[in-house]
């Protein structure tokens, strides 16, 4: 194929776009500029808007509070995003290459289905039920610890600084699992079966099956759960509301939940949009740079 | 029988009996694939403790729930606390909304993301990478900041307080995932089967119905699952857009008694069951879908 037709090619599926761009900008364009105007004025949400120019995001620059809710997200991501996707991976090629295999798929999908689970309760049954398990009285974690004689441990897990944000993370990670794994397992479904027979025969251990078979094969599912999860931590909002509202004394609190302090508690509509615009500059870089990686690590089909 | 079954089996009986080590019927099973089970089973057990910890406390009395805590067992089984909340919330009509809002943004999410990932994964358009990047904000931008914008916009167009408005507002940010993980597919999508396509006189058109959509059936099956689950337990925003009692959603009726204080903790639970119910009756019913139809074979 010639250049010239190849391009003419690759305009023809324009088309296909027109509906999502479309939508896209009454739905996300125009209130995402609207809430960069917002920004740049001091509002209480009601009346007009009083124009303030940069002024809230100066004052950001030198919250404290802000920058210490971003090193809190970083601990989130790694809740949210880098230990789910890990062992949703190990899960996924467990329940496919082994579980299904070698009992058949009815139990392989039964497990899939209760480590989804957490993902289907909504956020704040979910909140209600963890501080019912964490509460320091007479909840099951501590009761559990305590029945294995290990009452020294017994803890305010959600009301202790030291501890609170450890605990959301293990919630979340809790909640999380269910994504990866239900993506990596409708991935590993492509796979040529014949692949883990021929790597079985050759006496491959499941160890190099995973790395040489499962891993190449749903690389693009990888990336994609990769870079999901992390803007769903950088933008976690309910769990943080239900379990902690950013407490005690903002040891759990994130920039999205702080956000949206500013726009609900304090009316500081202004304020809250400024933190968003800058919340969300960061999650666009950040999207651009995995973009770029993910396609560097995909060769380029001929 | 699924397809993928059918292309294991023709697998083993093209390897095994030529190897002559394994006769018919199931595989080999080590005592590490029996430990391994006995681990998984274990872990789905300790994700389940706090369901059962919702179904527990769901059928309690309330009397009962203040003399014995959360965790201890029921005296009886009682169902006055889930009857009690589906009579104040008019629960019906509720389940409907939800349905009717996470069915069509399922349906609607996933065309949208097909489209729009068949000219970025294998139209591969120009500048495809910055086009991704930004439908990808749909997603990306936090959702406090949409909710004064939409609510402005929505009362412009007429569109506040109906249920349409909810289904426009999330088919858009929910195919911001659909589309990425599609074109990350169908970037990898093997040209030869498109090209023979193409060769045998297919358009554009036929080429994504006849040739694409069903190699990619199972994903599109999972995506449906996810933007019917998390459509349903959205809350913010069906929080402020539907204020009419006959529009509200299942996670807003829930959230806004929760809210209020309004509920003991029996029927918190009750609530919490009933509200969890449906998705859960949901996603079982397409674990079946999901497991039909592979394409295995097909794309190597």
């Amino acid at each position: 194929m010639t250049a010239t037709t190849w391009r003419r090619d690759r305009l023809g599926y324009l088309p296909y776009l027109v509906p999502g761009l479309a939508l896209f900008t009454g739905v996300i364009g125009v209130p995402f500029a609207m809430n960069v105007a917002v920004s740049l004025t001091e509002w209480d949400g009601v009346g007009t808007p009083a124009w303030a120019a940069l002024a809230n995001y100066r004052e950001l620059a030198g919250d404290g509070e802000f920058w210490s809710s971003f090193r809190n997200n970083v601990l989130v991501i790694v809740a949210m995003a880098i230990v789910p996707t890990g062992i949703g991976l190990v899960l996924a090629a467990l329940l496919t290459d082994l579980v299904d295999r070698h009992f058949g798929p009815r139990p392989a999908s039964v497990l899939r289905a209760c480590l989804y689970l957490p993902q289907v309760l909504p956020v704040v049954i979910a909140g209600v039920v963890w501080s019912w398990l964490l509460d320091p009285d007479d909840g099951a974690v501590n009761a559990v610890l305590g029945a294995v004689g290990l009452d020294a441990l017994a803890h305010d897990w959600l009301g202790d600084p030291a501890t609170a944000l450890w605990t959301v993370m293990v919630v979340m990670v809790w909640v999380q699992i269910g994504f990866p794994l239900v993506v990596f397992m409708s991935g590993l479904q492509r796979v040529d079966p014949s692949l883990y027979e021929a790597a079985e025969i050759d006496g491959a251990s499941w160890a190099r099956r995973f790395r040489h078979v499962t891993v190449p094969q749903i690389r693009p599912e990888i990336f994609v759960v990769l870079l999901w999860t992390t803007i769903a931590a950088l933008k976690v909002f309910g769990p943080i509301y239900v379990l902690t509202k950013g407490g005690p004394g903002g040891a759990t609190n994130v920039p999205s939940y702080y956000s949206y302090q500013n726009f609900f508690d304090k009316t500081d509509v202004g304020y809250g949009a400024a933190i968003s615009t800058v919340l969300t500059l960061i999650i666009v870089a950040l999207t651009v740079v995995f973009l770029r990686a993910q396609n560097a690590a995909e060769p380029e089909p001929s | 029988m699924t397809e993928r079954s059918a292309g294991t089996i023709a697998a083993r009986a093209g390897g095994v009996p030529a190897l002559g080590r394994r006769g018919g019927g199931k595989r080999r099973r080590g005592p590490s694939a029996y430990a391994t089970l006995v681990a998984l089973v274990a872990l789905a057990a300790v994700m389940l403790i706090p369901f059962a910890v919702v179904l527990l406390n769901a059928v309690k009395t309330p009397e009962d729930y203040s003399a014995n805590g959360p965790l201890a067992p029921p005296e009886r089984v009682s169902f006055e606390a889930i009857t009690g909340f589906w009579e104040r919330v008019g629960f019906g009509q509720v389940l409907l909304n939800s349905a009717l809002i996470s069915g069509s943004v399922a349906v609607l999410a996933v065309l949208l993301s097909v489209l729009n990932a068949y000219a970025l994964g294998i139209g591969r358009i120009k500048g495809r990478m910055w086009v991704l990047a930004v439908l990808l904000l749909a997603n990306t931008l936090p959702q406090e900041s949409l909710v004064y914008p939409l609510y402005y916009l929505s009362k412009q167009v007429g569109l506040y307080d109906t249920r349409l408005s909810v289904i426009i507002v999330f088919t858009v940010i929910q195919s911001a995932f659909g589309t990425y993980l599609l074109s990350s597919v169908l970037g990898a999508f093997p040209r030869p089967l498109l090209e023979a396509a193409r060769i045998d006189g297919a358009g554009r058109w036929r080429v994504l119905w006849q040739v694409v959509v069903p190699v990619i059936r199972p994903t599109l099956a999972v995506l449906a699952v996810f933007f019917f689950v998390w459509t349903w337990n959205e809350f913010l925003i069906p929080l402020v857009f539907l204020v009419g009692n006959d529009n509200q959603t299942v996670s807003v009726a829930l959230g806004v008694l929760q809210g209020q204080r309004l509920m003991d903790a029996t029927m918190s639970s009750a609530a919490s069951l009933l509200g969890l119910l449906p998705t859960v009756v949901f996603f079982l019913i397409f674990q079946r879908t999901l497991s039909r139809g592979l394409t295995a074979g097909a794309v190597k």
